[in-house]
């Protein structure tokens, strides 16, 4: 029983916008069943009472104070930007097909 | 499609609704959440921007301080607990407006909790219950070119401003508002409008909802009358007033009953509000229930608020709405209804800056509540958004109080207001509307009516002094108006006696 | 003179018998020499910056010329791996996304390198937004070991473990997020160190797992290592993980180190990282260099870490997850590569297109686990889990260290492997960072020093060495004394001109 199907990863990868063509698919999918397979063992490992650890290091309450500090100019903003239109950030249509 | 809306009043007859609303509140910090960029409001494009907020590889974060302690502070306001810890999350998806295309915000540990909010409609209380305050950022703003109306909608591409994107934003999410029947559309708009003042007396932000600087989404669901169940929503943005909140509501109400009744179910959906239909249109499908894959932010560490920290920050707030309005009520000496039509019509701030502007509390009253309110209803806008300042209505009342002009000529001088023609002394001048003072003049003109009328100053003579109002009737139309009603009837008196 | 420590350079530097334009110049000469290009010869660069350095070096003789040096280093040539941000120099992180993107703003650590004099030669190779252990991920053509050219030199930071092993730069920078600096350390017979979690600013290091993340030094020596990490470590306001504590007292431990006296330190030998899968060669030249310490000194134990077996699913777990957040951002609209489909595509399907062309095949493996180890239904089960296995991790860690100074192992399972050998295997692959795993899932520091060739084929040991978070001091002294009596030992270091495969210049 697989832990993940072909369908799955193409939803996945969609989720991720990424355009894996079928062979893409064919290939990439058990490769992935099999690296998921093995972190599976993961589960029940920890007990309820184990926290998670989002930080390694037990720092909080870290904050800047409200003062502005240079930034970039337009010109390095822009500067690697695929394609620029009146000081902006020129980007294809939004909207898909179907809405 | 066309559908069927069922009358409002019908609607209650069959469900009740409830309701829950979102706002968003873009905090006027001098930096952003995240990144010490400016924030100022119609800065060129791009122009306020750093790696951090662009979302450029390697950049990172780092918390505004100033932003923790207003959400703090709104939380207080809102009378919810304050977390002893929490942390940020990032709320995944992809979109151009976003540089991350996540959302560096707050999940399942917002900074505020379980609070509540009481608003008053027509003199009943209620409580809205407030699920959660939480912080989070902005995203850019998109301009969509080659459609026809500049909407989404039929664009070639849209052009990306970045300057907006990590201004900080709190969001204040309701728990469902039941109980309001048929008073949900006002209790909505009360509630939204309480909270702008609470949120506007901690001086945190310009909640201007005109601006943008205050967000509203809302949602509406019906259930059947007295089920106690709750019904599939519908989420309605682009609410960007106070009128379009009760109207958004209304609308969906109508718009539920009408499918419900006919046998049919709600598509749990964002919808579009739009303000010269006061309809809503069906919004960008939500792209099959968007999976955010939130996880804790790694790139911050958390938030932990000493309690010595937040008591001090409970002692920075501002009297609360109700404590405020009792407080200005007996300043003012107004009776309930008066002090409750204020509200009602959203125009408390305005009055109270008004008087501080140095008119009498009855005439601030009058101005807003009577001419200018009508004006807000004929235009279609809320009160605050005319574009008339209390400084001007405090201007107009002075120049009445000076006798320069009367009751009637103030009128003039608020259309001259709303056409932008300048200060109210401006257009008294512009428009000739000074109240002839010349004694000579006057004295002339009573002789006229006198010598016109003879019946009547007839009847003055023998003692009928109401008949003196005809006189001044004619008086009043010879001068177009120009002219002291009191002073023309002293004179007429004096002559006739 | 390239064959020389950065400490030693910069004592000639310090005593006039060079100048930092001939330094920098040889070693440029050097790269030239043996650095050849993605189909042959070290491949260790994807960028270098000849003028730049040069005019960075001139600069630096200046100031020495004028008494006024920046720094112990100044003028000392260095490289970066190319996943640190540098402005005015592209940055690729090796992927074909990035390709030409030249950020308008360095990162902290370069920014340190900078302002301490230290010409930068160039940008250095590396697996795919550092997922790899072997550099073959690199968009741009492996780098190859430079022991023997048909090896890798590990990964992800093979590049600038190759860069040093064949004498084109003194020094380099890498990163570590599972293993990355220390493994390619490890089979290159170089000196690689992953610092305490925090303690070197990640402001321009391009995530690929935050938590996880840390730079650090890639160097010849023990002491060139403790120098470079006090001239980068510390403080930064702009990275809100970064720890408030000072990069300092390294040298001054490596020093004491290499007196050789380790008495009174308590070593533990994790039982965990041995046993099957574990090449012989390397277990026997790890086994001799515990039995050195001993000698030394030191008292040795064994340790059990008995968590320390899930360390590679909660790791294959957590860094997926964070790197498809972090990866999201390349897009094509902002910068870096777009690919427009025909016809009149949406935003998102330009999107997919430049995402699917623009990432390797390992990218999207991790970003497609990481994608399901965080979605709905899925996270607490996978995401969840490896987040608490990490608590037990450290708390393995902290019991350990309650009763021993320093943990030791194995850098990695095996020596240098062929190019080629492991690519249709992931999991192979990601098993060898078995051992240097656990200390990016805990935060605590760790270094990788050449213990050695393996009997079985003639290639570099690497001897680890991990220590508690914010003692990365210790790792220095015990480092310098292994390395002090190893190389006594050897008669001369490990690593020379004529160990070098025979194809590169000098070389054997």
């Amino acid at each position: 029983m697989p832990e993940i199907s072909r369908d799955e990863v193409a939803r996945l990868a969609d989720l991720a916008r990424i355009d894996l063509d079928d062979a893409e698919l064919d290939h990439l999918a058990p490769q992935l069943d099999v690296i998921l397979e093995s972190v599976a063992s993961i589960q029940g490992v920890a007990g309820d009472d184990v926290p998670p650890t989002s930080h390694p290091i037990p720092l909080t309450n870290v904050f800047r104070d409200d003062v502005v500090r240079p930034g970039l100019t337009p010109e390095q903003a822009l500067a690697g930007a695929p394609e620029v239109e009146e000081q902006r950030f020129s980007v294809p249509r939004i909207l898909g097909d179907e809405q | 499609m066309t559908e069927t809306l069922v009358p409002f009043e019908q609607v209650l007859e069959s469900y009740d609704p409830a309701m829950g609303l979102e706002v968003h509140v873009e905090l006027s910090t001098a930096t952003k959440m995240f990144c010490g960029c400016p924030t100022e409001f119609g800065a060129e494009p791009n122009t306020q921007v750093c790696p951090t907020c662009l979302g450029l590889p390697g950049a990172m974060p780092v918390v505004n301080g100033k932003a923790v302690e207003a959400a703090i502070r709104i939380g207080l306001a809102l009378n919810c607990e304050i977390a002893e810890w929490c942390r940020f999350a990032r709320k995944n998806y992809f979109y151009p407006d976003m540089p991350k295309n996540f959302q560096t915000s707050q999940y399942d540990e917002p900074i505020a909790f379980e609070g509540y909010l009481d608003v008053e409609v027509d003199g009943e209380t209620y409580r809205v219950e407030i699920e959660r305050a939480h912080m989070e950022e902005d995203t850019g703003k998109a301009t969509h070119v080659g459609g026809s109306t500049g909407r989404i909608h039929g664009a070639t591409h849209s052009l990306i401003d970045y300057n907006r994107a990590g201004i900080p934003l709190i969001e204040i999410v309701t728990k469902p508002i039941l109980g309001t029947g048929a008073k949900a559309p006002e209790v909505a708009k009360a509630y939204v409008a309480t909270l702008r003042e609470l949120v506007k007396g901690l001086g945190v932000s310009d909640v201007r909802m005109d601006q943008g600087s205050m967000r509203c989404d809302v949602n509406l669901s019906l259930a059947p009358k007295g089920s106690g169940a709750l019904g599939t929503r519908t989420e309605t943005k682009n609410v960007n007033s106070l009128r379009s909140v009760e109207r958004a509501v209304r609308h969906e109400m109508s718009r539920h009953a009408g499918i419900l009744s006919a046998g049919g179910s709600i598509l749990q959906e964002t919808r579009h509000f739009h303000e010269n239909t006061g309809t809503t249109s069906s919004g960008r499908p939500k792209s099959d229930a968007e999976d955010y894959r939130y996880f804790p932010e790694p790139d911050l560490v958390p938030v932990a608020p000493s309690r010595e920290w937040v008591e001090e920050l409970r002692g920075t707030l501002p009297e609360p709405p109700s404590v405020r309005r009792t407080r200005l009520q007996a300043e003012w000496g107004f009776s309930d209804l008066e002090m409750r039509d204020t509200v009602g019509a959203g125009a408390l701030e305005l009055v109270e800056e008004t008087i501080a502007a140095g008119a009498a509390p009855q005439a601030a009253r009058k101005w807003w509540l009577s001419e200018l309110a009508r004006r807000a209803n004929d235009t279609g806008v809320d009160i605050a958004d005319l574009g008339v300042t209390p400084q001007q209505v405090a201007e107009v009342q002075a120049l009445v109080d000076a006798r320069t002009i009367n009751d009637k000529l103030a009128r003039q001088v608020f259309e001259g207001l709303y056409a932008g023609e300048g200060t109210p002394a401006e257009i008294v001048e512009k428009r000739g509307l000074a109240v002839v003072s010349d004694e000579g003049a006057l004295s002339a003109a009573v002789d006229q009516a006198i010598e016109a009328n003879p019946d009547i100053a007839e009847k003055i003579r023998g003692g009928k002094v109401q008949a003196a109002g005809a006189l001044i009737g004619q008086i009043m139309k010879e001068m177009r108006g120009q002219a002291d009603a009191g002073r023309v009837r002293e004179l007429i008196l004096e002559k006739l006696s | 003179m390239i064959t020389r420590s950065a400490a030693e350079l910069a004592d000639a530097l310090a005593a006039g018998e060079t100048t930092s334009v001939e330094l920098t110049r040889a070693h440029l000469d050097r790269i030239g020499a043996v650095d050849g290009t993605a189909e042959e010869g070290v491949h260790a660069f994807l960028h270098v910056d000849a003028e730049g350095a040069l005019a960075t070096a001139a600069e630096s003789d200046a100031r020495r010329a004028a008494g006024e040096p920046l720094h112990r280093l100044d003028g000392v040539p260095i490289a970066v791996k190319d996943v640190l941000t540098t402005q005015g120099m592209p940055t690729t992180c090796a992927s074909r996304i990035l390709e030409g993107w030249v950020p308008p703003y360095d990162a902290t650590v370069v920014a340190r390198i900078r302002a301490a004099g230290l010409p930068i030669l160039g940008k250095t190779n590396m697996d795919e937004f550092a997922m790899g252990s072997s550099t073959e991920h690199s968009a741009y053509g492996p780098t190859r070991n430079p022991w023997s050219l048909d090896r890798i030199p590990g990964g992800s930071g093979g590049g600038s473990a190759a860069a040093v092993a064949a004498f084109e730069a003194p020094l380099a920078v890498g990163t570590d997020t599972g293993g990355s600096i220390r493994q390619p350390g490890a089979v290159t017979g170089t000196v690689g160190v992953k610092p305490t979690y925090g303690s070197v600013s990640r402001y321009g290091l391009v995530a690929m797992a935050n938590s996880l993340d840390q730079a650090g030094p890639v160097t010849r020596t023990v002491l060139d290592a403790a120098l470079l990490h006090e001239l980068i470590g510390g403080h930064d306001p702009l990275d809100s993980t970064s720890v408030d504590a000072p990069a300092t007292g390294f040298v001054a431990a490596a020093e004491q180190g290499a007196t050789g006296d380790l008495a009174g330190l308590k070593v533990g030998v994790i039982t965990e990282l041995a046993g099957e899968g574990w090449q012989p060669g390397v277990m026997s030249r790890f086994q001799e260099s515990v039995d050195l310490l001993a000698k030394l000194g030191a008292e040795v134990v064994e340790v059990s870490c008995p968590s320390f077996v899930h360390a590679m699913a909660a790791y294959y777990l957590v860094m997926p997850a964070e790197a498809s957040s972090n990866l999201a951002k390349f897009d094509a609209m902002r910068y870096g590569l777009r690919v427009v489909p025909e016809g009149t595509p949406s935003a998102e399907e330009v999107m997919k297109a430049t995402r699917d062309a623009g990432f390797g095949d390992e990218v999207k493996r991790r970003i497609i686990i990481g994608t399901y180890a965080l979605s709905s239904g899925y996270y607490d089960a996978y995401y969840g889990q490896a987040q608490k296995v990490r608590t037990l991790i450290s708390r393995d860690f902290a019991a350990a260290y309650d009763q021993v100074d320093v943990l030791v192992s194995p850098t990695s399972p095996s020596t240098a492997f062929p190019l080629g050998e492991k690519l249709d295997d992931p999991l192979a692959m990601y098993l060898q960072d078995l051992a240097t795993i656990p200390a990016n899932l805990a935060g605590v520091p760790g270094i990788s020093v050449p213990a050695g060739l393996a009997a079985d084929d003639g290639l570099p040991v690497g001897f680890q060495i991990l220590a508690p978070a914010l003692a990365d001091d210790r790792l220095y002294r015990v480092g310098a004394a292994l390395e002090g009596a190893l190389t006594a030992q050897w008669g001369g270091p490990l690593l020379g001109l004529d160990k070098l495969d025979a194809r590169i210049e000098g070389g054997k």
